[in-house]
């Protein structure tokens, strides 16, 4: 059975003193977190910071301590298929398997809903149509992956997470080598798809701009520890980014073009 | 648009399933039919379908060399190629590497190690079950080896540090059969020809001895060819998808290297099998294990058959070792996986 989100219960994933440790080196040190249930939440910090790890550990995929909540229930309570019915990750640099059609890799997504040893049914079949439907990649399905172009092939990885039918989706950098119209489109196509199936998103983002456009609430991770927490005009000023990116930026926000970060370069007036 | 797309690749899946079933039908003829003893076709064809009773117009001699040399010999030369090409298939998978290949692994010199030990120092009952046991735990201490070394010295994911760990794994297990074999001269030329990959001397006993572990290893490969597919996006997402990986891989390893001990025992040691049959499948039909697995257990049966045909018959009476046909064409394919991995890598 899915984690159903339980009546009036309205916190989606609940991380409280989270730490992880890899090979000793601490990475991720006492994170605590809220995501409200069908919020697009983005994790942001300069490269290293630990976005990934904190991305991994929600999914129960690394060693950690401290606690995780999905939908009120302690992750450890839940069985590896379990938990994979309410989180879907879409890595940063997914393996891309070799001489695989697109609809024999979004099928993968279903895994957690099949029995050990069972084929899959036309249910299956149908929540894999569904998945390629929405993310306009019907033509494709009988396609290689090899034969997709990046753009593709981040909605073929994004597809295969939408048909494992979880309510948590966890996108690690979604955008990354992608040309800016694919960045606007992969984006776009996600709130769709939490506006109209009740998703709740966790990003890990680079792009501040297209964050802030999309996102609802920020949480800036700086050496392994959430520094700010907020919305946007709380965390995304051009003083907090300088501090943890070590970065000179600005901060538009237009009437016309809408609202923006912008690098600035050269010497300092 | 999705129909059309499945039904292609379906189609392109029933295509090679029947040619599969084709050729390992005329393989079995052709091997049945060729031999230093003329029988001829209709014979052949006649006392299949008596069920192994002499036909009118056959000799009892005739019947006798079909039902005790030739049917044994193929039923072996089949299940040993099923074997190799299936725990070939299956290593790939689970160490995600296109060289895995039981030969290359270790796998098929700790079974020779294995087995080697048991003829030399145990009980000389040729039923026993010692050599195969001996085998298939040879082989697990193969595998084993091969992949901790590639994995802590040189930096695992490399596609080539497996195969390079498993080449030292096998030389070094290959040079402590030989010494062995030295110690133990008696046993010498017992060993020596069973290492050279032996069917001549195959009989009813070898089919006994094969066919449980065969069975159970690939009817166990079989029934987990869909989670080969899962494990093939990595650790990390298999896991996300709720997949044990590290269960799925001991048993893959263990039904695999099982597979592999069970060929060795009753043929030694034939490499390349398990490289050439699952990449020409995968080559007819894609990378989806859940059509890899079943046609390299198909198309690995029919091309050892074949092969022990051509090692019996072109410079008879005397045989050619199977394992030199397969290396004749396994090298040359080797070469060719390695530079198709390297562009796409």
């Amino acid at each position: 059975m899915k984690v159903e989100p339980r009546a009036g219960f309205a916190t989606a994933l609940e991380v409280r003193d989270l730490s992880v440790e890899l090979g000793r080196r601490p990475i991720l040190s006492d994170v605590t977190l809220d995501v409200p249930e069908g919020g697009w939440v983005c994790v942001i910090g300069p490269n290293g910071a630990g976005k990934t790890t904190l991305v991994h550990a929600v999914a129960g995929l690394a060693p950690r301590t401290g606690s995780v909540r999905l939908f009120g229930r302690p992750i450890d309570e839940l069985g590896r298929r379990e938990r994979a019915r309410t989180v879907a990750l879409v890595p940063q640099l997914p393996a891309i398997p070799e001489s695989f059609t697109v609809e024999q890799y979004v099928l993968l997504g279903r895994t957690p809903h099949l029995g050990l040893l069972a084929s899959e049914s036309r249910r299956d079949l149908e929540a894999v149509a569904s998945a390629l439907d929405r993310l306009d990649l019907a033509w494709a399905a009988g396609r290689r992956l090899e034969t997709l172009s990046g753009g593709e092939l981040r909605r073929a990885v994004i597809a295969r997470a939408i048909a494992q039918e979880a309510t948590l989706l966890l996108l690690d950098e979604p955008t990354t080598g992608l040309d800016i119209a694919q960045q606007l489109r992969v984006l776009e196509l996600v709130e769709e798809l939490r506006t109209a199936g009740g998703l709740t998103v966790i990003s890990t983002m680079h792009d501040l701009t297209l964050a802030g456009r999309f996102a609802h609430r920020f949480a800036l991770l700086s050496e392994g520890r959430v520094v700010v927490e907020g919305t946007r005009a709380e965390v995304l000023l051009p003083h907090v980014i300088a501090e943890h990116y070590g970065a000179r930026v600005g901060v538009i926000d237009d009437a016309a073009l809408g609202w923006a970060v912008v690098p600035l370069s050269g010497p300092e007036p | 648009m999705s129909r059309t797309g499945r039904d292609r690749r379906l189609s392109a899946r029933a295509r090679a399933t029947a040619l599969g079933v084709v050729v390992l039908i005329a393989a079995v003829l052709i091997a049945l039919l060729i031999g230093p003893v003329r029988i001829g076709a209709a014979n052949v064809f006649r006392w299949l379908f008596s069920f192994g009773n002499a036909p009118p117009g056959m000799s009892e001699q005739q019947a006798l060399i079909l039902a005790d040399l030739r049917l044994p010999r193929v039923i072996v030369a089949g299940l040993v190629g099923a074997s190799l090409a299936a725990s070939g298939a299956a290593y790939q998978a689970v160490f995600r590497n296109p060289l895995a290949d039981p030969y290359l692994l270790g796998a098929a010199a700790g079974a020779g190690l294995g087995a080697t030990i048991a003829v030399a120092y145990g009980p000389s009952d040729a039923l026993d079950l010692t050599v195969p046991a001996a085998a298939f735990v040879g082989a697990l201490i193969g595998v084993g080896l091969a992949y901790g070394l590639g994995r802590s010295s040189l930096g695992g994911r490399a596609t080539t540090s497996l195969v390079l760990a498993g080449v030292a794994v096998a030389s070094f297990l290959t040079a402590v059969q030989t010494f062995l074999q030295q110690q133990r001269s008696d046993t010498l030329r017992q060993v020596y020809t069973w290492i050279l990959g032996r069917l001549g001397t195959t009989g009813w006993d070898d089919v006994r001895l094969a066919l449980p572990s065969v069975a159970l290893a690939i009817a166990t490969l079989w029934a987990v060819r869909r989670l080969l597919d899962v494990i093939e996006v990595g650790d990390v997402e298999a896991q996300s998808l709720g997949l044990n990986v590290t269960r799925l891989r001991l048993v893959v390893v263990v039904a695999a290297s099982l597979a592999t001990a069970a060929a060795v025992a009753v043929a030694g040691l034939i490499g390349f099998v398990g490289l050439i049959i699952p990449h020409t499948v995968r080559m007819m039909v894609g990378g989806s294990y859940r059509s890899v697995l079943p046609l390299s257990v198909l198309f690995g049966a029919s091309f050892l058959i074949l092969v022990d045909t051509v090692a019996r018959t072109v410079i008879a009476p005397a045989e050619i070792p199977i394992g030199v046909i397969t290396a004749f064409i396994g090298a040359p394919f080797f070469v060719v996986v390695l530079r198709r991995n390297r562009r796409t890598a």
